[in-house]
C-alpha cells in the first residue's frame, strides 16, 4: 500500500497490538469527523492483519487475539462499508475459492470460523456453508461454487468417518480432481488424512492459509 | 470367605484382586514402582458399540446400560474403572430438567451420535458484577433459568438477601405463583430421576466392585477458567474478555476457585473415593500465550489443585489437546500428589519434565485406536512401555481420552493385550 500518515500508522499499530479501545476511536473519527476514503481505511485493517497472521505465525499471538481481531474488522467494516460509493472499490482479485464446512454429525463451528476469517483477510474468496453438512449438500454447494479448494471440518472422533465418506462420494461423482482438499479439526492428523483421503490437514488457522497458498502457486 | 457389597458377594479372591489393582495405582500416585503397569478404562458411549446397543439405549435404559458396561469391565480387566455409566447414563434426567446445554443421543441428535455441548453465552459481560457481588443470586435468577427449563420459574422468585421480619413473610408470596410452583414440581421429578439414576450407579459400582474392580474415580470436577469459559461465557466471549474485562474475569477466577474446592472436597468425600477427575479444556498451547496462562489460566486452578491435596484428595487434570509448553508451569505442585493425564502431549516429553512430580496416564491416540490395525495399537503400547514405563515413569495406560466411541473391539483387546504382554 501507499505510504502512510502518522495517523494511518498509529490505527494499524492500535490494531495489530490489540488496543480495541483507542484503535475504535480512532477509525470511527476518521470514518465519520475527518472524511477519510473508507476504502483506505480498509486496507489499513488488512495491513494489520498482515501482522496479527504473522504474529500468530511466530508464535506470539493466539486464538484469544485472532478473535478480538476479528470482531474489531467486522465493527470497522460496519462503520466504513455504508460510506463507500456505488461502483468504487470493486473487490480486489481473490487468491482463489475455497468452500468450508464442518461435516455431518458435528456441530463445532469456533475453529472453522476462525480458518474462514484468516482466509478472508489472506485474499481468499470463502463461502462457508455451516456445520452438519451432509454429503449432498456439499456436493450441491460444489457444482454451484466451483471452488478450488475444500476445507472439511470436524472436532468429533465420528468425524473421521463423515470426512471419509464426504470424500469418497466426491470421488464417486467424478469431481475429486477438480479441487483439493484439507482438513482439520481438534483430533485430526496424518492417520485421519490417510484415512479419509484427503490432500492435506491443518493443526491451525495459518496451515490452512498456507497449504491454499501453496495450492494456488501464492507465495507465503 | 466372602463378603457382600450390597446385593453381591465378593470372595476372598476378588477382594486380593481389587486390593491389587488399586494398590498398583495409589503406588503411581506415590511415584513407587507397582507390580505392573496399570491400565485404566474410560469411555462415554463406547460400551455401546461394544454391547450392540445404541448410543440411546446407553442413556436412557438403565438395565441395558449396566449390562454392558458391566461386560466391558468383565472382559478387559482394567485397573481402574471410570464411572461409566455416570458420563452415559442420564437420559431421563436430562429430558426431565429440560436441559439446555447439551445435546444427546435420541435428543437432538440421532441414536447413534455423541454428545453436543452447545457453546454459547450464557452471562454477558455486563453480568460479571452480578455474579461477582452474588453468585448464588446470580445461579437463582439468571443462570438457573437460562441452562434449564425446569428453573424457569426462578426467575420470578424474592431477592434473599435482605429478606427479614415481616418483609421476610411477605417476601415468600412468589413462592406461590404458578410458574414458580411448575418450577419446583419439575425439579422435584428430576430429582427423583437423579435419584433412581444414583441407585443403579451404585448398584454397578458395587457388582464391579464385588468382582473384583475399583472405580478409578468417585467424582469430576473442573478448573475455574473452564468453568467460566464454558458454561459462562463461551469460546470467543471468554477469548474476548481477556482483553476486554481482564480484571473482573480475574475476581471472578479468584472466587470460582474457592467454590470449586469447596464443591468438590465435598463430592469426593461423599463418594468415598478420593481421586478427582477434572478434564481441561482450555489449557492447551494453542489457544493462549504462555503469559496468559500463567496470567488466568494457572493460578487459579493451582490454587484449587493445592486445596484438594490439602484435603487429601489425589487430582487427576486430563489436559487435553498439546499441553508440551505448559509442562514446566503445571510442574509447580507437591510430588506424588496428582495424576496428570495428558491427550496429546507427546508422553515421552511429559515424562522427561514430570516423571518426579505426578504419576501419568495416557496416552494412545483416538486417530490410532479408531482407524488404525490391532498390530498397530500393540506398537504403539510398547512404545510407551519402552520409552517410559521401562524408564521409571509411573504410567498408568489409557485412551488419549479413554476409549473414542466408534473403536473397533479388536483395538481395545490389543491395547490391554499389549499392555499385559510388555508391562506385566
Amino acid at each position: 500500500m501507499s505510504e502512510m500518515t502518522e495517523q494511518e500508522k498509529q490505527l494499524v499499530e492500535w490494531l495489530a497490538d490489540m488496543n480495541e479501545d483507542d484503535a475504535l476511536a480512532l477509525s470511527n473519527r476518521m470514518l465519520l469527523e475527518e472524511g477519510a476514503d473508507p476504502l483506505r481505511v480498509l486496507e489499513l485493517c488488512r495491513t494489520a492483519m498482515d501482522i496479527v497472521g504473522k504474529r500468530f505465525e511466530e508464535g506470539e499471538y493466539f486464538l484469544p487475539e485472532l478473535v478480538l481481531a476479528g470482531e474489531m474488522l467486522e465493527n470497522i467494516g460496519k462503520v466504513a462499508k455504508p460510506l463507500i460509493k456505488q461502483g468504487e472499490g470493486e473487490e480486489s482479485k481473490k487468491l482463489g475459492k475455497v468452500l468450508i464446512g464442518t461435516v455431518h454429525g458435528d456441530l463445532h463451528d469456533i475453529g472453522k470460523n476462525i480458518v474462514s476469517f484468516m482466509l478472508d483477510i489472506n485474499g481468499f474468496e470463502v463461502k462457508d456453508i455451516g456445520i452438519d453438512v451432509p454429503v449432498k449438500k456439499f456436493i450441491e454447494e460444489i457444482n454451484n461454487y466451483q471452488p478450488d479448494v475444500v476445507g472439511l471440518s470436524g472436532f468429533l472422533t465420528l468425524a473421521f468417518d463423515s470426512m471419509k465418506e464426504t470424500i469418497g462420494a466426491f470421488e464417486q461423482e467424478g469431481m475429486r480432481d477438480r479441487f483439493k482438499i484439507m482438513i482439520g479439526g481438534g483430533q485430526i492428523d496424518e492417520t485421519v488424512r490417510s484415512y479419509t483421503g484427503a490432500d492435506a490437514f491443518g493443526v491451525n488457522a495459518v496451515e490452512a492459509v498456507n497449504l491454499c497458498r501453496n495450492w494456488m502457486g501464492v507465495a507465503a | 470367605m466372602s463378603t457382600m457389597i450390597g446385593p453381591y458377594e465378593q470372595t476372598d479372591a476378588a477382594k486380593a484382586a481389587y486390593d491389587a489393582r488399586w494398590e498398583r495405582i495409589m503406588a503411581c500416585v506415590r511415584l513407587e514402582q507397582p507390580d505392573r503397569m496399570p491400565v485404566g478404562l474410560q469411555s462415554f458411549f463406547w460400551p455401546a458399540t461394544y454391547g450392540g446397543i445404541t448410543y440411546k439405549e446407553l442413556m436412557y435404559d438403565y438395565e441395558k446400560a449396566k449390562k454392558v458396561c458391566f461386560d466391558v469391565v468383565a472382559e478387559f480387566e482394567p485397573d481402574g474403572v471410570y464411572p461409566l455409566l455416570m458420563g452415559t447414563g442420564q437420559g431421563l434426567a436430562l429430558e426431565k430438567l429440560e436441559f439446555k446445554q447439551l445435546q444427546w443421543p435420541g435428543h437432538g441428535v440421532g441414536d447413534m451420535q455423541p454428545y453436543q455441548y452447545l457453546d454459547r453465552e450464557y452471562m454477558t459481560p455486563d453480568e460479571y458484577d452480578d455474579f461477582l457481588f452474588d453468585p448464588t443470586g446470580f445461579y437463582i435468577h439468571k443462570y438457573l433459568p437460562r441452562v434449564a427449563g425446569a428453573f424457569e420459574g426462578f426467575d420470578k422468585l424474592p431477592i434473599f438477601p435482605g429478606l427479614h421480619y415481616f418483609r421476610l413473610v411477605n417476601g415468600i408470596r412468589s413462592f406461590a405463583l404458578p410458574e414458580v410452583r411448575a418450577s419446583l414440581e419439575k425439579i422435584v421429578a428430576a430429582a427423583e430421576e437423579v435419584n433412581t439414576f444414583f441407585g443403579h450407579h451404585i448398584e454397578w459400582t458395587q457388582r464391579i466392585n464385588a468382582a473384583g474392580f475399583p472405580l478409578f474415580n468417585g467424582t469430576n470436577s473442573v478448573s475455574p477458567y473452564d468453568f467460566i469459559a464454558d458454561y459462562f461465557r463461551g469460546a470467543t466471549g471468554m477469548m474476548k474478555d481477556l482483553y476486554r474485562h481482564k480484571d473482573k474475569l480475574k475476581l471472578v477466577l479468584d472466587k470460582a476457585a474457592v467454590f470449586l474446592t469447596k464443591m468438590t472436597i465435598t463430592n469426593a468425600k461423599l463418594s468415598g473415593n478420593p481421586i478427582v477427575f477434572i478434564p481441561i479444556h482450555w489449557a492447551p498451547d494453542a489457544f493462549m500465550s504462555p503469559k496468559q496462562f500463567e496470567e488466568f489460566w494457572w493460578p487459579p486452578f493451582r490454587k484449587m489443585l493445592m486445596g484438594l491435596i490439602e484435603a487429601d484428595l489425589i487430582p487427576m487434570p486430563m489436559w487435553e489437546a498439546d499441553c508440551t509448553k505448559r509442562l514446566e508451569v503445571i510442574k509447580d505442585i507437591p510430588a506424588g500428589k496428582c495424576i496428570y493425564w495428558f491427550e496429546r502431549t507427546d508422553m515421552v516429553k511429559a515424562f522427561e519434565v514430570l516423571g518426579d512430580r505426578v504419576a501419568l496416564r495416557g496416552n494412545l491416540s483416538p486417530s490410532l485406536l479408531t482407524t488404525g490395525k490391532p498390530e498397530e495399537v500393540d506398537a504403539a503400547v510398547k512404545h510407551l512401555v519402552d520409552d517410559v514405563w521401562n524408564k521409571g515413569g509411573k504410567l498408568i495406560l489409557d485412551g488419549a481420552f479413554g476409549i473414542p466411541d466408534e473403536t473397533p473391539v479388536a483395538n481395545v483387546r490389543a491395547m490391554f493385550g499389549a499392555a499385559r504382554k510388555y508391562a506385566g
